[in-house]
């Protein structure tokens, strides 16, 4: 992913040309566009899928949560951001790291607990974070992260910019009391927030429908003033478009927005999870019918924009990419004893 | 290349599982996502998918095998144009080297170096210059007037919390912020700790200074998982990378006549974890002093105030960016015969009770703490070798208490220097009655200090 054009910035910070077209709304997108998605998921898909192998193969520890099914919406999102802004998560953050141009090498050599790694293997997996990248963690508690990402956007209109803070959070996070906090302050003060509710449909092993007593959740920014939209959360497109309102609105002093993204992972909630509390063929048919590469993938055939060995070639490169990460996170040494004591306080 | 396809470990902890069933043959054409097999551990059955599309080769264990370790090479999966001559010199040796896990180098075998822990750095406090000329002024005020100086030094810091801006302060230790900075930096917020601390966290992380207001501690403990998960570990969490430069303040302890959810002491919760710095002043000079040194600190911290003593009084020195260092006891009344060590309002009963001792003839020697994390425990040593004699005071709950730490830490560091075994006063193990005797009985008092001291010392009863 190093090597590959950054979806946030070109060189000296100013928006890439490609995203100007996106401002005009429209709904297709260029050839540039759909190649650079189809490559940012793909490189998502695939580096997850050898963090699964490698967990499988205990050389990651702890939990591993899988994004696999979800690539489009960090994808389209991000399409729509500058440099200053700032983004954070969950747990669920590998894709949203890679999405942030962070190099796929620290970030499975953390997950295999290298000195190499992003937080220099004291993190993991649910921990990770780049200042430089705009990367706000990864953050291990349910909910947790949304009034953070309230008080990133906070900094940026204390600060004065025309900077957004994204904070991604599931269908389950929506539920808690400090979401709502969050909201109320959010509106109160109109900072800058993209809520962005990444609803898969199951908390853990529990359905939306079973914990919530209102599913359509969008709305749940209603009795703070905040609009809200659903947004089909399997095409980048979709997500994209959406996005562009958003951020302008925050931009122009307008936020927060919420959006929801109807999305579905195919793993379950991390490698423990057998996910028994969903039919094979409820999965099935999404990954046949409505899988976010593939939709890009087919736009790029229908179009004639590149063949299907061509895309195969660019699979390969990617997936020669991740395999030299995984060569790096395994053979990278564990952190030096000395490191135990060292990061608990910043020394001065 | 043909695909292998290892048993994986579905959980943290498993190590070995019996294979249920599979879903295929060998020749099955198999795509992404198919469940090829199920894997069976004594806790749960597992749905082994696979990643890739091709041909299943070879599966090399059986269906119903059991006690198959973690890591195994159980079937090959050949890929598009692999013919099964690719299988060749593939067999189903379970337990064949090449296919165990490919453990990391192990802990338990190669030996660990050991690794101390550093010792905190304490800058020494400085004397004060000569002819330094002093201000009488209430805790309050001297807690104010530190706000008040950062802010003019650095536009980065801010303060919020409930009643801190248009109310002036619920304790009226923000009073005249709002006026001097403006409601872009004295902000009131709705009343949702969790919520607001966490704000304040991520505004930190973006490298604002928050001065978070507590309206007192017993609220914090709605944001306990925003202090301690989020603003305290992150910096380790992410190898250095995120700090959390910010202050957390506000009454705690017993306040009087309020009953058990507002009247009790945090600060061994806090200084039990590592990433905060936990202060508890007593005098104004020392508030005014460790709050401005905890505001420019990029660390956060626990600033722990005491209602009871905001109208109290003490000189300040007139100091232009007056900065007590975070981490130093001070010693706040010298004496050779025992130790008291104490912090926040327990240093006005140990002083009360210096006094009473004096008038018995016993010459104690009072530290006050002001910092609880770091603990300094040199200062208190370097008293114990003097006295050899301690007693810790605390206005707060004895089990788990920072004058547990205390004396442990004696135990270990200085028992060769005692003559007598460590005693703490403290409050009493109950939650805060209502009642006025009741709480009376409850809470610290001179009296008890007195006759702890009197103990170590062997002048019980004289």
């Amino acid at each position: 992913m190093a090597k590959k054009p950054s979806p946030r910035t070109t060189k000296g910070g100013k928006p890439a040309a490609r995203r100007k077209a996106v401002q005009k709304k429209a709904p297709e997108a260029t050839p540039e566009d759909l190649i650079q998605y189809y490559k940012d998921m793909l490189m998502m898909r695939r580096f997850e899928e050898k963090a699964g192998q490698m967990y499988g193969m205990g050389l990651i520890g702890g939990f591993c949560h899988l994004y696999i099914g979800q690539e489009a919406v960090v994808t389209g999102i991000q399409a729509e951001l500058k440099d200053g802004d700032s983004i954070l998560t969950s747990y669920r953050d590998h894709a949203h790291m890679l999405a942030c141009d962070i190099d796929p090498k620290v970030i499975l050599a953390e997950l295999t607990g290298r000195s190499t790694g992003i937080s220099k293997g004291k993190g993991g997996s649910m921990h990770m974070f780049s200042v430089e990248h705009g990367f706000y963690g990864g953050h291990g508690i349910v909910g947790a992260q949304v009034p953070i990402g309230a008080g990133l956007g906070f900094a940026h209109k204390y600060r004065g910019t025309d900077n957004v803070s994204v904070v991604y959070f599931g269908d389950g996070a929506v539920n808690q009391g400090q979401v709502y906090e969050s909201f109320n302050m959010a509106r109160l003060w109109n900072l800058p927030v993209i809520f962005v509710i990444e609803n898969n449909q199951y908390a853990m092993g529990t359905s939306l429908a079973r914990a919530s007593s209102e599913v359509e959740l969008f709305r749940r920014g209603e009795s703070f003033k905040i609009e809200g939209e659903a947004v089909d959360g399997m095409d980048v497109l979709a997500v994209r478009e959406a996005a562009s309102r958003a951020v302008a609105k925050c931009r122009a002093g307008e936020g927060p927005v919420l959006l929801e993204m109807k999305t579905y992972r195919y793993r379950g909630h991390s490698m423990s999870d057998p996910a028994k509390y969903r039919s094979k063929e409820e999965v099935s048919k999404m990954r046949a019918e409505f899988d976010p590469i593939d939709q890009v993938k087919n736009r790029i055939l229908d179009n004639k924009i590149m063949t299907e060995d061509e895309l195969k070639a660019i699979d390969k490169e990617i997936k020669a990419v991740v395999s030299e990460a995984a060569d790096f996170a395994t053979t990278s040494p564990e952190p030096d004893p000395s490191e135990l004591y060292t990061d608990v306080l910043v020394a001065e | 290349m043909s695909i292998e396809i290892l048993l994986p470990a579905m959980s943290p902890t498993m190590t070995e599982g019996n294979i249920a069933k599979w879903n295929f043959k060998e020749g099955d054409k198999v795509s992404a996502g198919d469940v090829v097999a199920e894997i069976e551990t004594d806790k749960a059955t597992m749905e082994l998918e696979t990643d890739e599309e091709g041909v299943l080769g070879k599966i090399l264990v059986a269906e119903g095998a059991e006690g198959i370790a973690v890591g195994t090479l159980i079937a090959v999966i050949l890929e598009d144009g692999e013919d099964a001559s690719s299988l060749d010199g593939i067999t189903a040796t379970v337990a064949a080297p090449a296919s165990e896990p490919p453990v990391m180098q192990s802990t338990e075998a190669a030996p660990v170096p050991e690794v101390t822990a550093p010792v905190a750095a304490v800058r020494v406090e400085a004397d004060l210059p000569e002819g330094t000329t002093f201000t009488n002024m209430t805790v309050r005020e001297a807690l104010r007037d530190a706000m008040a100086e950062e802010m003019r030094l650095d536009p980065d810091v801010f303060v919020m919390g409930e009643e801190v801006a248009e109310y002036q302060g619920a304790y009226k230790v923000t009073q005249g912020l709002l006026q001097e900075f403006g409601d872009q930096r004295v902000i009131d917020t709705p009343i949702t700790e969790h919520g607001f601390a966490g704000l304040g966290v991520g505004a930190a992380m973006a490298g604002l200074k928050p001065v978070v207001e507590f309206m007192t501690f017993n609220f914090a403990m709605q944001a306990i998982d925003q202090i301690i998960n989020s603003a305290a570990k992150t910096n380790y969490m992410s190898g250095g990378q995120i700090r959390c430069p910010m202050v957390f303040r506000g009454p705690n302890g017993a306040a009087s006549r309020v009953g058990a959810q507002h009247s009790q002491n945090y600060a061994s919760w806090y200084a039990h974890v590592p990433g905060l710095i936990v202060v508890a002043p007593y005098s104004a000079a020392d508030c005014k002093g460790l709050l401005k040194a905890a505001i420019k600190d990029p660390n956060p911290v626990i600033f722990l105030e005491n209602e009871i003593t905001y109208g109290y009084s003490f000189d300040v020195p007139d100091v232009e960016d007056y900065t007590v260092p975070l981490g130093k006891a001070k010693v706040v009344r010298e004496g050779v015969d025992v130790t008291l060590v104490s912090y926040s309002i327990g240093v006005k009963f140990a002083l009360d009770a210096a006094e009473k001792l004096a008038a018995e003839g016993i010459d104690a020697e009072v530290i006050d703490l002001r910092t609880i994390r770091p603990l300094d425990m040199d200062t208190i040593i370097e008293s114990v070798k003097k006295t050899n004699r301690i007693v810790c005071v605390e206005e707060g709950w004895v089990t788990c208490s920072v004058s547990s730490e205390i004396s442990a830490c004696l135990m270990e560091d200085a028992f060769d220097y005692l003559d007598a075994p460590v005693m703490r006063v403290t409050n009493e193990d109950v939650p805060m009655p209502y009642a006025a005797n009741l709480e009376k009985l409850t809470v610290v008092s001179d009296e008890r200090i007195v006759a702890a001291a009197k103990q170590v010392c062997y002048k019980q009863g004289e």
